[in-house]
């Protein structure tokens, strides 16, 4: 287990670097750097900034000061925020993503793991039939558009009450939260629900099921302790990578509600060449995911102990 | 999804449903319980947009929205619009626009200009707004600083007016040789390389505001980060700043004019760049104002709304490449462009955004001339679409390049909506008049500026938005000695009457000249004008006073009033 465990630090190590060194490359290829404005700059002035941000030196030269930063843990500074460092832009604007995330990932795994076993218990009657014409909406339909969407009726609602409900916009409270988790968990939900049935519906008419019922176990327990217990393994399983994806994935929605999530400036550093930035969350966000990755298999191991790892 | 059983639903475990029912209340619950403890967490990330409405009377309070997150609040170093707008309220130069965009006295009492020399005379006992007494000295720090090549301000250029300030960031001469001397605490003193008519505008410009020495080198490199990182000698001062949530402006108690001041707090709740959502805050009644695009101009029809109009200054062209071995250095190709181009259309049938003026001239209709409007005193000669006269310079061109049929040109745009309308329009347009192919490549900002800077592109939708309220400030962009003449034009007679139109303090003398500049660029085709860009917006019917400007601080709030609403 400990050696398991140690191996596969040592490759998402590996993973990172890659990201890092990828990233790294395909920033410099793109055309245009962190200076260029619509005002032509001064060759002078030009000169001077990339003396001053160190752009004058080569390319693997700075790959090189880069990668010793990026060890130490220091991605530098922001190239359009000057006088502020990466770090700490990180560090402000994550944990506003995280709180978004997690309880997008909270709606997700309940509504998904609820709206499952609803389905499977009323199985080709009209609420599965509803249900799975939602779950089909939600796996199509992109986030951005839930976002408008739910924006809109936030802002009829707000005027048929006559009063602010619900925020359609900012940051600061859990009135806030709401609607924009809603919207960025809804693909995720709707993912869940359709594992959660078909799981629930496997499982409904397994051995053990009629093994229990036949000796007699109350129809509750029956439920709750074989059923719904085993059905929401798979669940767990993709609930890793969701938490990472959903976490890091939240730019649109972010944009569109005003959240200053880490995955606005994430998009925002790449229109604006911001070197500093890029590298900073682009490596961020890729240990995160890496690290999600690794816990989620180590986990599913101390779940399920049917799982042996090698 | 595969379903391999087929047992009916009577194979449910009975009583599940109810089961289920708890396993639903008990989540609830503890979703409630979560949502609290995120909501404590989330106040702890500092970051609190509440909004009391739009407007509020009874606490002089107006909430807006930011289109993006101020970079930072370096007057030296600011380049982009938000922060210079914040600026605008929160700092103060020595002189400022009024409503009706005339100069008025800002930190300065009384100001001289003659040909090569400007003299200000400071008012007395202003303080910044931690109590510090703002002199001149404060204004001769922060020019220097701006021509300092350590400093490396992208807006260096608009100080090259000043005595030796181009050498100064070159290197070739230190900071202090720059020609601005502070005679006394309240006496400013400066030396200018040529004539500068206009060189009293540049007073209004953010680069030319004051920095507070001491204030500047107690924060150790980080001026200008935060609101603590900054004083302020504006109307209003930064009393909340949370990174990319809000920005909060108070009114400044130690404004020399703060009777003139009406409003409390300017309360920047948002920063959103999403144009529906920003209109959606606006219907909510959470910000006062909104900007519209074509897609939202029905609802704000829909509403009611009262939509107004504001020509924001900037002039929208095709920026056509001049270099030598580009099939655009060809006078009859260029011609036979002209001769296709219709401003008109494209305003009217392609962009379809009312506001927006077809494109005559590189210089815009609101400029000042000699003692009217410069457009008027000075009428471009019109250039008529003429298809037929368009195919003859077009077989010109072919016969001149040597080709059958043209090889495609690359129109380089940006990567949006209304720069993809217009390419597809300008493809189409070229391919049924012409029979010329254009290829189109859409780039991002700034990777379109890297190819424009590069040369590489034939044609480019490009525009220029004005620095000051001169019309050298779009005269000279096709000098040859212009680092924003991106197509390389060059016209020995337009450089010549630049420099007569630069030397000259003689308004008669500098408004012919730009006269026969924007006659040169178009008998030459230097550009093919597109349009002059008019923006539409919506703002809260109680809210007053808001001044739109071209050059400036855009829009400027800080003289507005809250007006009691109408019963």
């Amino acid at each position: 287990m400990v050696w398991y465990t140690v191996k596969r630090l040592i490759q998402g190590i590996i993973t990172v670097w890659f990201i890092a060194t990828a990233t790294f490359w395909a920033m410099h290829q793109v055309p245009g750097d962190p200076f260029i404005g619509d005002k032509a700059v001064a060759p002078e002035v030009e000169q001077n900034l990339k003396e001053r941000w160190g752009l004058d030196k080569p390319v693997y030269e700075q790959y090189l000061i880069f990668i010793g930063n990026m060890a130490r843990g220091d991605f530098g500074i922001s190239f359009t925020q000057e006088s502020r460092s990466v770090n700490q832009i990180i560090k402000e604007r994550f944990p506003v993503s995280a709180i978004l995330g997690i309880l997008a990932i909270v709606f997700a795994g309940l509504g998904g793991v609820l709206y499952g076993a609803l389905t499977a218990l009323y199985r080709n009657q009209w609420p599965d039939v509803l249900i799975i014409l939602l779950v089909i909406i939600g796996i199509s339909v992109p986030s951005f558009v839930f976002a408008s969407v739910g924006q809109l009726i936030l802002v009829v609602i707000n005027q048929i009450v006559g009063f602010t409900l619900l925020p359609v916009a900012g940051w600061g409270d859990v009135s806030h939260m709401l609607v924009p988790a809603l919207v960025l968990g809804l693909g995720t939900m709707a993912f869940l629900t359709r594992l959660m049935r078909s799981s629930m519906l496997e499982i409904v008419s397994a051995d053990f099921i009629r093994t229990a019922r036949a000796k007699g176990v109350p129809a509750p327990q029956v439920f709750s302790r074989h059923q719904l217990r085993n059905a929401v393994l798979p669940v767990i399983t993709v609930l890793g990578p969701s938490v990472a994806s959903i976490t890091t994935g939240g730019f649109v929605v972010e944009n569109i509600f005003g959240i200053p999530g880490l995955g606005q400036s994430f998009v925002l550093a790449v229109q604006q060449s911001d070197y500093g930035v890029i590298m900073g969350t682009t490596v961020f966000y890729g240990a995160f995911l890496v690290l999600m990755v690794i816990i989620v298999d180590l986990l599913y191991a101390w779940i399920d102990p049917r799982v042996r790892l090698e | 999804m595969a379903e391999t059983h087929t047992e009916s639903v009577s194979n449910a475990i009975p009583g599940s449903s109810k089961q289920l029912l708890l396993y639903g209340v008990y989540a609830v619950v503890g979703f409630i319980a979560l949502l609290a403890l995120l909501g404590q967490i989330a106040q702890c990330t500092g970051t609190r947009s509440s909004s009391t409405g739009a407007v509020n009377i009874a606490t002089g309070t107006i909430t807006l929205n930011l289109a993006q997150e101020p970079p930072q609040l370096d007057s030296t170093k600011a380049t982009d619009q938000v922060s210079g707008m914040i600026l605008g309220h929160v700092m103060e130069g020595l002189l400022r626009y009024d409503a009706n965009d005339n100069l008025i006295a800002g930190v300065a009492d009384s100001w001289e200009l003659t040909e090569t020399e400007a003299h200000f005379t400071l008012k007395q006992g202003l303080t910044w707004s931690n109590g510090t007494p703002i002199t001149a000295h404060d204004f001769v720090f922060s020019w220097r600083k701006a021509v300092d090549p350590l400093t490396a301000s992208q807006y260096a250029f608009i100080l090259y007016f000043i005595e030796n300030a181009r050498e100064i960031t070159r290197g070739d001469l230190p900071p202090d040789s720059l020609g601005v001397t502070a005679v006394d605490d309240y006496t400013l003193h400066v030396r200018l390389n040529e004539p500068t008519p206009f060189f009293l505008s540049l007073m209004a410009f953010p680069t030319y505001f004051p920095i507070n020495e001491a204030f500047f080198v107690s924060r150790e490199g980080r001026y200008g980060a935060n609101a603590e990182d900054l004083i302020y000698n504006g109307p209003f001062r930064i009393d909340q700043w949370v990174h990319n949530a809000n920005v909060r402006l108070e009114k400044n108690q130690s404004y020399w004019n703060k009777d003139a001041v009406h409003l409390n707090t300017i309360d920047f709740a948002y920063i959103l760049s999403d144009a529906n959502a920003i209109i959606n805050l606006f219907e909510s009644g959470d910000i006062a104002y909104a900007g519209l695009n074509a897609e939202l101009i029905d609802r704000a029809l829909r509403n009611r709304w009262d939509i107004r109009q504001h020509v924001d200054g900037s002039v929208f062209f095709i920026e056509v490449n001049h270099r030598p071995e580009r099939l655009t250095s060809n006078y009859n190709l260029r011609k036979a462009l002209q001769y296709v181009n219709d401003p008109a259309e494209l305003v009217n049938k392609v962009i379809k955004l009312p506001g927006n003026l077809p494109g005559e001239s590189i210089f815009p209709v609101w400029l000042k001339g000699v003692n009217g409007k410069f457009r008027e005193e000075f009428p471009p000669k019109p250039l008529v679409t003429n298809h037929d006269k368009a195919r003859e310079h077009y077989a010109l061109a072919l016969e001149e390049l040597g080709y059958e049929t043209m090889p495609p040109l690359v129109m380089l745009s940006g990567d949006n909506p209304s720069a993809h309308k217009q390419s597809e329009y300008y493809q189409s347009k070229y391919a049924t008049v012409l029979g010329l192919e254009l290829k189109l490549d859409r780039q991002i900002f700034k990777q379109r500026l890297q190819k424009m800077t590069d040369g590489d592109f034939d044609l480019v939708l490009a525009g220029w938005g004005p620095d000051y309220a001169d019309a050298l400030t779009f005269g000279d962009l096709f000098t040859s000695w212009n680092e924003n003449n991106r197509g390389r034009f060059d016209n020995a007679e337009v450089d010549r009457q630049v420099d007569i139109a630069k030397t000259s303090s003689d308004p008669a003398v500098r408004m012919q000249a730009f006269s026969r500049v924007q006659d040169l660029l178009n008998e030459d085709v230097a550009i093919l004008n597109n349009y002059e860009r008019g923006s539409l917006y919506v703002l809260h019917p109680q809210l007053k006073g808001v001044t739109r400007r071209s050059v400036g601080a855009d829009p400027d709030y800080s003289f507005a009033y809250i007006e009691a609403p109408d019963s």
